[in-house]
């Protein structure tokens, strides 16, 4: 009974709640908003115990929708999709609480597309029929958009319209993909049908074709991840959002880019995947993610643009582990697409509440505040320590096993990344340096306040996930680790079967 | 089956881990809380220091001739990578945590009077109990990704408290540069356990070592390869050349985490390293070559540093620098017990010399601090007949001082004599060692030379410390005195530990450490010296220590000194030295500032916002919009253009169509 509904209620419930807060008085619509995305996390964490890792995709419920298009609502978790399931409902309820005293206008709004993008979220994750999937891309696409372009920074109506036709146009060539893929399929099976099963079933023998629709896959995920040079859009949507969508967009939209690779380019392509050329050239760009995305993080004034290019040298991490396509590798991008969720999600929160105190992103307006803000300096020490992968924390997991994965099947490209762990120390700690040490040369830093209840609220669950994932991540680890085999293996059996035909 | 005494060896990381985080909440919640945070900060390292002579106490009982491994949780399991939580005690890392506990309580005792005034007081000893957990990981780890735990967890501590008066930005920067520096260490640790990795298929100690001889070829690529980088982690750890820099810098931090940190614990942290992986350096005799001679530069490089700087802690920075190189020569010679043996001693006396340094900042910081005078409180151009006003450290600071010139029958002579004995038996089968051993030499005489100094300017001649200030100077509280008479006892009698044959001992150290060391000797070819060659290298370095000693009380004229404030500025050699041969500055030129340049100049205003973002991104916009417009002036409404639009249409499609 669980298992099969639980998917379709995480989608379902928070599009009421969305309608309930739109209803009810604007004063209270925050206060809904927490409550039912808090009730929206406890539906899903059962889904932590049910989920049993050795049985593939689960929690599966399949009803048709449009059939005489060959559409159907599928929708279905397996260990990669369960923990961005998860990690989505996880932050969704702290982007809430975070968001109190930031959103001060147009309340039912705000919190209402906060809700709606939930839904969209979660559906990206959970959807198995491509048509399902790409409604939902485009659902989320939609109150993000609108997030940053009302509730954003003086530049907001520029980073929106970037962030949409950035996006948009990645996936309309994907939707052209997926309508070939199902034509060519439909063509040699005589069944039509955007059933994920159904498509990665009958996958061989796409021949050329496959690196076109592979390319467009490619372009929509590529863009969402985001890879270099695709990544412009993603330092000004990040400095004019509002809290709460840095960090839902940091924390869950990146991984969209990262989480289509793995669930449809990689299945559904192998042979490209695994061809030379287009191996060569993906983790070329990933390492000059790690690279350079570090380099210029490093040299940025505004502390969320600084956080905003380190998400693509994270993600550069991500995409080197998949495209090193092993077992290591592949866990380890997971746990860096959970980890970077917790860990810059936390970064944006705290970016949130200095400019909240200072009315400034700049890195410049703050030093020395450790004297007068310990707690919030503390904190800020520990996230950012996270982020840089220190042992013992999340982030030193999660690097560690996409590096180790990956040197077993490209080792001078692995140790050029393993560089980026020096430059993750170039960007992070200056900024911190100058953040909250140094002279407290400013007399409006000397008053600022410290952590809030709220604040510490907002906080402690994310400090609680970067000691406990550094410190035991095996819960997480041999719950993906069956999923993750099952890629690796097929991928590059498909592959190899594949390329004997041609 | 271990006996109940091991199976406590949790503890022994555990206390130090309670204490940091008591003291951690203490200093966010209650910071005045003075009492409760030194009973903690103390009381835990006191009792960490019982468990670890309990444990190892054990272990001595046990006649263990491989690790006790205790195996904890499952860290990081991944397919075929099985990672551990494991710890495991053996008699390498057995002399380590009773060092590391030791000699860290005895600083954490000297603290309380040090840093009793200071307002961060609860966040110190939060920082510096959590250091003691990190290194004790480090010791302790039974894999290298545990291993790893510590050598980062020390890292970041050594960071926090470098930059611990963090408002002060020379501090913050220091603090920095040490982490970042260690991060390019950390990089070559990193690699290497990918490649043990990928060769051994485990990343278990145990499981590597024992595995090594078959899997690594002896002299092979890949043996050199894993040494290699691995030995660059211990560059950074270690500070030795080319990652020393930090280590100077990181004499901005209170004096007391100088002596734990920056010369007993943590910066051996790289010598530790190789002695546990003994049997890999042992299969790369270029690996084994180049810990050797980065070892021996070191050491001589950073002993002429040592002879002109003015800073009291500086002087004993570069000292250590140069100290951390000869274990190295030791390690990289394949003396590993020697190397430990180093360890051992150096951590005594080196301790000793900065928490007496530390005594003398005290007393010169209160005496300036009480006539509000703005002067320099460490160079020791403002010191001078220091010893009528600290007569207790003075004397202990000239018993570490003989120690570590290398007098009999102080602890440093034994140790510095058997690393050089060995390099030079090691020169009679590999001449390269001979220089190994000649740089060694060379450094013992500026050690000794440069310590003389020291001491005379910091305590003998006349003071210059100023006539109303002298009143304030007085010698530190019986909590600061009592942790240095103990390490001057250890100063003293630690030679004792590894009383060579030659002169009649038993060897005591090398022989506990044989279960651990004896599989890479065993790798090696034995080398024998002849009794009377030994007695002339023992007499050799004495003499030189001697001359050292002796050619600083000549050369050197205390009483022509001025103070800091009116002293001329250096010339020639002399401000070659002063300057560190510019190395910093060096660096800055070629490196730190071409990749910040390069960074904000080329990646981000020119590729990022020009290119990437200019031209393809919103150069795609521009053109979209331009193509727009030109298709809206063809709407121009005007059938007639319509129309000749249309024939030109259709004549272009015939026209394809007919050819």
């Amino acid at each position: 009974m669980y298992r099969q509904w639980v998917l379709t209620a995480l989608l379902a419930w928070p599009l009421g709640a969305a309608l309930v807060v739109m209803l009810a008085p604007p004063r209270w619509a925050k206060h809904i908003a927490l409550a039912t995305s808090l009730v929206e996390f406890a539906i899903s964490v059962p889904l932590w115990w049910t989920f049993a890792p050795a049985d593939g995709m689960q929690c599966i419920l399949d009803v048709p929708w449009i059939p005489s298009w060959g559409i159907r609502y599928t929708v279905g978790v397996d260990g990669i999709s369960l923990f961005m399931v998860l990690l989505t409902t996880f932050l969704v309820p702290l982007s809430v609480l975070g968001s109190y005293a930031y959103i001060t206008t147009r309340e039912r709004g705000f919190y209402a597309l906060l809700l709606v993008l939930t839904t969209g979220m979660i559906g990206v994750f959970v959807a198995l029929d491509l048509f399902l999937f790409y409604v939902m891309w485009e659902v989320m696409l939609i109150p993000m958009y609108f997030i940053i372009g009302v509730w954003g920074g003086e530049r907001r109506i520029y980073a929106a319209i970037k962030f949409f036709l950035y996006t948009f146009f990645g996936s309309l060539l994907m939707l052209v993909a997926i309508l070939a893929l199902v034509y060519l399929v439909g063509q040699r099976t005589g069944v039509y049908s955007f059933a994920y099963a159904h498509l990665t079933a009958h996958i061989g023998g796409l021949g050329s074709v496959a690196f076109g629709l592979f390319g467009a896959f490619f372009l929509a995920f590529a863009i969402k991840v985001p890879m270099f040079p695709f990544h412009t859009w993603l330092p000004d949507a990040h400095v004019e959002a509002p809290t709460a969508g840095s960090v839902l967009l940091a924390g869950v939209l990146l991984k969209m880019g990262t989480y289509g690779f793995l669930r449809f380019a990689l299945p559904l392509f192998p042979a490209v995947a695994v061809h030379p050329a287009v191996q060569r050239v993906i983790v070329a760009l990933s390492l000059i993610g790690i690279l350079y995305g570090g380099l210029v993080a490093m040299v940025q004034p505004d502390f969320k643009k600084l956080i905003a290019y380190s998400s693509v040298a994270h993600l550069g991490f991500v995409m080197l582990g998949i495209w090193a396509l092993t077992l290591q590798s592949v866990q380890g991008a997971l746990l860096v697409m959970i980890n970077h969720g917790i860990s810059t999600g936390g970064l944006f929160f705290l970016a949130g509440m200095l400019y909240e105190r200072r009315h400034s992103r700049l890195i410049e307006a703050f030093g020395g505040i450790a004297k007068t803000v310990p707690m919030l300096a503390a904190v800020l020490t520990i996230v950012s320590l996270s982020s840089i992968g220190l042992p013992a924390t999340n982030g030193f997991v999660g690097e560690f096993l996409v590096l180790l994965g990956t040197f077993r099947t490209y080792p001078l490209p692995a140790t050029i990344a393993t560089a980026g762990v020096v430059v993750a120390a170039m960007y992070l700690l200056p900024a911190l340096q100058r953040v909250i040490f140094n002279p407290l040369d400013k007399s409006v830093n000397e008053k600022l306040a410290d952590l809030s209840l709220r604040e510490i609220a907002v906080l402690v669950p994310l400090l609680a996930c970067i000691v406990w994932i550094g410190v035991y991540p095996k819960p997480i680890l041999q719950r993906m680790e069956p999923s993750a085999r099952q890629l690796v293996q097929s991928v590059r059996a498909n592959a190899a079967s594949f390329t004997a035909v041609r | 089956m271990p006996a109940v005494p091991l199976s406590l060896l949790w503890l022994v990381p555990a206390l130090p881990l309670v204490g940091f985080v008591v003291n951690g909440t203490l200093a966010l919640a209650r910071p005045t809380a003075k009492r409760a945070v030194s009973i903690v900060g103390v009381g835990t390292l006191v009792l960490a220091f019982a468990a670890a002579a309990i444990a190892v106490a054990g272990l001595a009982r046990h006649h263990a001739t491989a690790p006790l491994v205790f195996r904890y949780w499952e860290w990081i399991p991944a397919g075929d990578l099985q990672v551990a939580f494991a710890l495991q005690l053996d008699q390498l890392a057995a002399v380590m945590i009773l060092v590391v506990t030791g000699v860290g309580a005895l600083i954490h005792v000297f603290s309380v009077g040090y840093m009793h005034e200071d307002p961060g007081y609860a966040r110190y000893f939060a920082y510096l109990n959590l250091f003691v957990f990190f290194m004790l990981i480090l010791v302790l780890g039974a894999n290298f990704p545990v291993m790893f735990v510590g050598w980062e967890g020390v890292g970041l501590c050594s960071y926090l408290l470098i930059g611990f008066w963090f408002n002060e930005q020379i501090n913050a920067d220091a603090g920095k540069k040490a982490f970042i520096v260690n991060r390019i260490g950390d990089f070559g640790f990193l690699v290497a356990m990918f490649l043990i990795f990928t060769r051994f298929g485990s990343l278990d100690f145990e499981t590597v070592f024992a595995k090594a001889p078959a899997v690594l070829m002896p002299g092979g690529a890949v043996a050199t390869t894993i040494t290699l980088f691995l030995f660059l982690g211990c560059t950074g750890k270690s500070a030795q050349i080319p990652l020393y820099t930090w280590l100077p810098d990181a004499m901005q931090g209170p004096t007391p985490v100088s002596a734990l940190i920056h010369a007993a614990t943590m910066v051996t942290a790289g010598v530790y390293l190789v002695a546990r992986c003994g049997v890999l350096f042992a299969l790369s005799p270029l690996g084994s070559a180049v810990v050797a001679g980065v070892g021996a530069l070191t050491a001589l490089f950073a002993a002429t540093i040592a002879l002109k700087q003015w800073d009291i802690k500086r002087v004993l920075a570069y000292s250590t620098v140069s100290q951390l190189g000869y274990m190295f020569v030791g390690a990289g010679t394949g003396a590993y017990a020697a190397g430990i043996f180093h360890l051992v001693t150096h951590a005594f006396f080196k301790a000793l010399l900065f928490l007496g340094s530390g005594s003398v900042i005290h007393a010169m910081h209160h005496a300036y601090h009480a006539t509000h005078t703005d002067a320099d409180a460490q160079d020791m151009r403002n010191m001078g007949g220091l010893r009528h006003y600290l007569p207790w450290t003075g004397a202990l600071m000239w018993i570490a001082t003989l120690a570590i010139a290398g007098i009999p029958p102080f602890a440093g002579f034994f140790s510095k004599d058997e690393i050089l004995g060995a390099a030079f038996a090691e020169a009679t089968i590999r001449p390269l060692w001979y220089a190994f051993w000649a740089m060694g030499l060379a450094a013992a005489l500026l050690t000794a030379f440069y310590m003389t100094r020291l001491m005379l300017y910091t305590f003998h001649g006349p003071n210059r410390t100023g006539e109303r200030e002298r009143a304030h100077l007085h010698e530190a509280p019986p909590v600061m005195t009592g942790p240095l008479a103990l390490l001057g006892i250890l100063t003293v009698l630690g030679g004792a530990l590894n009383v060579p044959e030659l002169l009649g001992g038993h060897a005591f150290l090398e022989r506990w450490l044989e279960p651990v060391t004896g599989v890479a000797q065993r790798l090696q070819p034995a080398v024998e010296v002849a009794h009377a060659t030994e007695w002339a290298l023992v007499a050799g370095a004495v003499l030189i220590a001697v001359l050292g000693i002796v050619g600083a009380f000549r050369l050197l004229k205390p009483e022509a000194l001025v103070s800091a404030r009116l002293a001329p500025p250096e010339r020639g050699l002399a401000r070659l030295l002063w300057k560190k041969w510019y190395v910093d500055e060096l660096y800055d030129a070629i490196i730190v500032r071409p990749v910040m340049w390069v960074s904000r100049e080329v990646l981000w205003k020119i590729v990022d916002a020009r290119i990437v973002d200019g031209v393809l991104v919103n150069g795609t916009a521009a053109a979209s919009r331009a193509v727009g417009w030109l298709g809206s002036r063809l709407q121009t409404g005007e059938v007639g253009v319509y129309v000749v639009l249309f024939v030109i249409g259709v004549l272009a499609v015939v026209g394809a169509a007919v050819r």
